[in-house]
């Protein structure tokens, strides 16, 4: 079976292509056709699935050479696949969430600005899967590499795609650049495989691992460098400023590229490269810290958004976080990062696309200020979105529960007290302002009074909020039940951590406790329901003004300007950035080129010849010739006393 | 039909050494045919015959070419100037080869995209197209020489027809240009004829009489003293360091590039700098292998300077023309990197490069002259939101950008990936260096589109287009009702590269197998041992 899953690579990819290079002819059917690829690939993915669970566990690996990729001596780049569960289980991921999305983005992209342009956006929906596919399926770095600068192109795109805005071409332009800063250091993880290894393909880097190739210095920096590629793709501080800006896209790509597949490109990569982590303590402390510093800080800037999308964004941030600190616990969390990415993937993308049933149903306004008690005229969007949260926030059996309670309790149980404290502490302290922030959003939407009814959206329209088509609700629908059941079905009986045993590992177990392992669930849901309570203290019992409050304390002001992410970035690269380019393009202009010209003009006796060339041309042609004659010679005399 | 200089009197290897003898040919003797052509529809039909006819000759060569044979192939020597050892000598080694397919390749597709413009007054169509072919043939001759004398006027003999394609065809600031282009490439070469005739002396000491045969040389110099090596090197980098060119002799580039008619720049920053480079590989490290190793350190921080000091500059430019001409500049840096980096990975990235490079940046010139052609200004500042009314246009920019930020699934990524992967393992600082050029080249890429295509229509070039006559400073293309999208020629004229650009982004291996056992040769100089 494994033999043809290059046709799930080549599905979306000539969809993209039919619809890409079709142009208008392909309009009528566009969407139609974008949809049956991936739906294509997933039951491909499925046939793979089934084909490999019944498999004894080495057999469940398996890797299909395609072509010579770029063979340069010693350098061997194989463009191949490799088929192992960790690879199936993303491949269901993207495929089947993407499909769902791919439908529902029929009926979302049919009313959006540009409608002719619904079958390019397909074209471009459809090259995202085919790259995130070649970042998972691939059977080396470099390959990787490939998926990741693709899926960052279609990212591109697709934020960029409401042409009529500004701000989304330089939210496009600042995602593609932050990514490439991270990019850099995958390509130099890359560099020091080959240089160590001579190869960059999978088995051989590992193979290399296991028997010492690398010294201990050589897998710090291949775990930082790999650590700092991950960042970039997943929003992780410090490069998470563009993903936030990335909202500027249509809902759908949020849904898929923003919180569903793509930005978990990073967990997806310091979990393949597991043994590089299992074997580098130090580097995975690095990655803990991240993960945790980064959960918290968007659970904090999460608190203080009133743009839904911009609220789910950080939200992803931080459930990112989560993932990011669970692969970092090495054994102890390699499976447990990718269970909450699964879990997150079913209720995040369904959250996304309640948000935008109810900006569809809002004239597109993102201020939940405007929002309130739109549950009663939405009620399939409300469910779906009430269970999604419900996942979300961790309670049980929701998905959520059974993911980031296992990722909390193995932060909890690391061998050193003061780690499991510190970034016990901050999962559980994650947790808890989840709660409140996940709570406030629902309430300022869906209840409490109608804040639109009065006011008029800001292109002079009443608001008139009504349910979204069938073939909107359907996959949010099937998103919400998977919201439901996947923690459940993945969490008991350990399923999932022994389906992916043979990529990453057993999971280890700590029997190293600060807090007992029976409290912590209660615990957790205990913190959980406390910024529930909060949230209905402060947002859901008084009225919601119109316009944000002013002036607030010091933290909410930080937290609503990114608690300055930005200012850093435009302060220390931005501006300076500028300066030195319009320094340089004036010293090249005046200087380098004066220089230039003045020694030319020394040659032939005046500056002003060199300008009036028509006349002075054949004199200073005379007179290079001279100069030129007078170092020949020079060069001679050199040549024969040296 | 020219068939008189088909058997030379000295043949080493006479099977298909007359195919670069025609190859030399059809374009010298066409060019001076169509000189005298006074019908321009004739002129530019012949032209494009001519360039065709090339092309396809290329096709045997191609094919006649072995991988695995000797050093240089399909060569042939004949006397010239017996006295000092000179010889009519043509020969091809992969790398050659694989930059005269090159220039095969794109000659078709410039004359394709001059088709529609408009000369300045009085200005004779059939003397454009003319030159155009007669530098085809300097360029031929360039790479095809395998007698360092020979090479030497053929290096200068370009120039003569780029000065008055440049000086006669340009833009407004033609002439300054075009002398400034004459003036840095004739002080490069004069200095490079010093060495010429210093390799003429040390051979006439070694070997009893002087040769300028490139294999001799080879041989005989390698074997010279450092500081003779270190004096004739020098000669030869200068020259070839102001043609590639490097950071800081490149200010002529891009005033030539700006004021250069689009389809002439192409054949500037595709082709005639790749001379530059070429040089680098064919002459510098196979002659001078000791001051090649002595001076890399200084060759690389040109390098990487070049590069990080490119990027910079092209970000800041506001003329179209001079932002590719900029961006080439980086590119050329990390040609450098690559050569002087000594690896089989790097210095085949780099000869991949040069041949990648001609498609990428070339069709990001091209496709900014059809963005000129549309609305009168070279400028940036006049454009904003161009795909709106030019999807097709929008699109066909942003592949050419995309690939000249090295994105993977272009062909340029290969070259850098190989570039920086070769030149780590033993110049890791200045690889991790050359990978801020990376950052650097999605920020110029990707502002320039945002800027020229992105958001609402604006800009007075686009505005004035649209609105009608006096709008805009040029009357020509103000008159136009609107502006459209791409027309049939220049759909015809930008596939084959947007083609090739993605096929060798997946299977470059055509190419690497072509010029890789040249490669090799061309390290085994430099390294003894070969490899890293």
């Amino acid at each position: 079976m494994a033999g043809a899953a290059w046709l799930v690579v080549a599905f979306p990819l000539l969809g993209a292509l039919i619809l890409l290079v079709g142009g208008k002819r392909t309009n009528a059917w566009g969407h139609l056709l974008g949809c049956a690829t991936i739906a294509a690939s997933f039951v491909y993915g499925l046939i793979l699935f089934f084909s490999t669970t019944g498999q004894e566990e080495a057999a469940r690996t398996s890797e299909v050479s395609l072509f010579s990729w770029i063979p340069v001596d010693q350098l061997q780049v194989d463009f191949g696949l490799r088929i192992d569960p960790l690879s199936i289980t993303f491949l269901l991921l993207i495929t089947g969430v993407g499909f769902l999305i791919h439908v529902y983005s029929i009926g979302y992209m049919a009313h959006e600005p540009g409608e002719n342009d619904r079958r390019r956006f397909f074209g471009y929906f459809n090259l995202f899967v085919a790259a995130m596919l070649i970042l998972v399926l691939g059977n080396g770095f470099v390959t990787l590499y490939l998926g990741w600068e693709g899926v960052g192109l279609a990212s591109y795109l697709l934020i960029g795609w409401y042409t009529d805005r500004p701000s989304a071409a330089t939210a496009a332009k600042k995602a593609f650049l932050m990514n490439r800063v991270g990019d850099v250091g995958l390509a130099i993880a890359i560099f020091i495989m080959f240089k160590v290894v001579g190869s960059t393909q999978y088995t051989a880097v590992f193979d290399g691992v296991a028997n010492g190739a690398f010294s201990s210095g050589e897998l710090v920096a291949l775990t930082l460098l790999l650590l700092l590629g991950a960042c970039g793709k997943s929003g992780q501080f410090p490069l998470q400023a563009w993903l936030p800006d990335a909202m500027e896209g249509p809902t759908p790509v949020s849904a898929l590229i923003h919180a569903a597949t793509m930005v978990t490109a990073g967990v997806y990569l310091i979990a393949r490269s597991n043994p590089i982590y299992t074997a580098s303590p130090d580097g995975r402390l690095v990655v803990v810290i991240i993960g945790a510093v980064t959960l918290v800080i968007g659970c904090v800037i999460g608190c203080a958004y009133d743009d839904i999308k911009k609220v789910l964004a950080y939200s992803t941030v931080s459930q990112i976080g989560y993932m990011i600190l669970a692969v970092g616990l090495g054994p102890f969390g390699y499976a447990l990062g990718i269970m909450h990415l699964l879990t997150h993937g079913f209720f995040k993308a369904g959250l996304f696309l309640g948000a935008g049933s109810v900006m569809h149903a809002m004239n597109d306004e993102v201020d939940m200020r405007k929002y309130g008690g739109l549950a009663r005229i939405m009620p399939v969007t409300f469910v779906t979105f009430g269970l999604g949260y419900l996942a979300l926030i961790g309670v049980p059996p929701f998905s959520g529960f059974f993911s980031k309670d296992a990722i909390i309790e193995a932060a909890l149980g690391q061998d050193e007290t003061w780690r499991a404290w510190v970034f016990g502490g901050a999962a559980l302290l994650g947790a808890a302002l989840t709660a409140f922030y996940m709570t406030r959003l629902v309430l300022m939407t869906f209840f409490g009074e109608k804040r639109w009814k009065d006011i008029k959206s800001s292109d002079g329209r009443e608001f008139h909020p009504h349910e979204s088509p069938s073939v909107m609700t359907i996959p949010m629908i099937v998103l919400a039940v998977g919201s439901v059941g996947a923690g459940a079905f993945f969490a008991i009986g350990d399923t999932f951590t022994e389906w992916l045993a043979p990529t990453v590992g057993v999971l280890e177990e700590s029997h190293h406790h600060v807090i007992p392992h029976a409290v912590v669930p209660w615990l957790t849901v205990g913190l959980s329901l406390l910024g529930v309570l909060l949230a209905w203290l402060f947002v859901g019992r008084k009225r919601v003004p119109l316009s944000k409050p002013e002036p607030v304390p010091f933290p909410v002001r930080a937290a609503r300007a990114d608690l300055y992410g930005n200012h850093f970035n435009e302060l220390l690269i931005a501006r300076p950035g500028t300066w030195l380019t319009r320094a340089l393009v004036y010293i090249d202009n005046k200087w380098v080129d004066g220089l230039v010209n003045g020694t030319a003009a020394l040659l032939g006796g005046s500056s002003g010849r060199l300008r009036r060339a028509q006349t002075g041309f054949v004199r200073s042609y005379a007179l290079s010739m001279l100069g030129g004659s007078i170092l020949l010679i020079a060069a001679l005399l050199a040549v024969r006393f040296a | 039909m020219n068939t008189a200089p088909v058997v030379p009197a000295v043949t080493t290897s006479p099977s298909a050494s007359f195919l670069l003898w025609l190859l030399l040919l059809v374009p010298l003797l066409g060019g001076i045919a169509v000189a005298f052509l006074r019908d321009a529809k004739t002129a530019k039909l012949a032209a494009l015959g001519i360039a065709l006819l090339e092309f396809v000759l290329v096709i045997p060569t191609w094919i006649a070419y072995d991988p695995a044979g000797s050093r240089i192939q399909l060569s042939s020597s004949m006397d010239w100037i017996p006295n000092f050892g000179v010889h009519l000598a043509l020969g091809v080694d992969g790398i050659s080869l694989v930059m005269i397919a090159l220039i095969g390749l794109l000659m078709p597709i410039v004359i394709g995209s001059s088709w529609a413009d408009k000369l300045p007054e009085g200005r004779s169509v059939g003397g454009f197209y003319a030159l155009l072919l007669v530098m085809q043939a300097g360029m031929i001759g360039v790479f095809a020489a395998t007698d360092v004398f020979l090479f030497y006027v053929f290096f200068e003999a370009v120039l003569v027809p780029m000065y008055f394609l440049i000086g006669r065809f340009g833009g407004p600031r033609r002439q300054y240009a075009a002398v400034k282009f004459f003036l840095y490439s004739l002080l490069g070469g004069l200095i490079m004829l010093g060495s010429v005739i210093g390799l003429y002396v040390v051979s006439g000491d070694k070997l009893g009489s002087g040769t300028l045969d490139w294999a001799t040389l080879t041989t005989v110099i390698s074997q010279e003293s450092q500081a003779t090596q270190t004096w004739l090197f020098l000669g030869f980098f200068v020259a070839f360091a102001i043609k590639a060119p490097l950071v800081p002799l490149h200010t002529w580039l891009p005033d030539a590039a700006a004021e250069a008619p689009v389809g002439v720049g192409v054949l500037l920053v595709g082709i005639l700098d790749k001379i530059g480079t070429y040089g680098f590989l064919r002459y510098c490290l196979p002659m001078f292998p000791a001051a090649s190793k002595d001076l890399a350190p200084l060759v690389l921080v040109l390098g990487v300077a070049g590069l990080l000091y490119g990027a910079l500059l092209a970000t800041g430019q506001n003329d179209m023309k001079r932002f590719v001409a900029y961006t080439s500049i980086a590119h050329f840096g990390f040609i450098a990197v690559g050569i002087f980096a000594f690896s089989s990975q790097s210095v085949s990235g780099a000869v991949l490069y040069m041949f990648n490079h001609g498609l990428s940046t070339g069709m990001l010139f091209l496709v900014v002259g059809m963005v000129i052609a549309r609305g009168g200004s070279t400028l940036i500042s006049d454009y904003g939101g161009m795909a709106k009314l030019t999807p097709l246009l929008g699109g066909l920019f942003l592949v050419a950008g995309l690939a000249g930020l090295s994105l993977p699934g272009t062909n340029s990524f290969v070259s850098e990936f190989l570039v920086l992967i070769g030149a780590y393992p033993s110049r890791p600082v200045f690889a991790i260096l050359a990978t801020i050029g990376m950052i650097l080249a999605a920020l110029y890429v990707l502002w320039a589109y945002q800027r020229i295509m992105h958001g609402p229509v604006r800009g007075d070039a686009l505005l004035g287009a649209l609105k009608g006559p006096g709008a805009v400073a040029a009357p020509e293309t103000a008159t136009r009702q609107g502006i459209k999208d791409l027309d049939a020629r220049e759909i015809a004229v930008l596939t084959p590269l947007v083609v090739l650009i993605i096929v060798l982004g997946f299977y470059p291996a055509p190419i690497l197998d072509v010029i890789g056992p040249s490669v090799e040769a061309t390290l085994h100089s430099v390294i003894p041992l070969g490899g890293n």
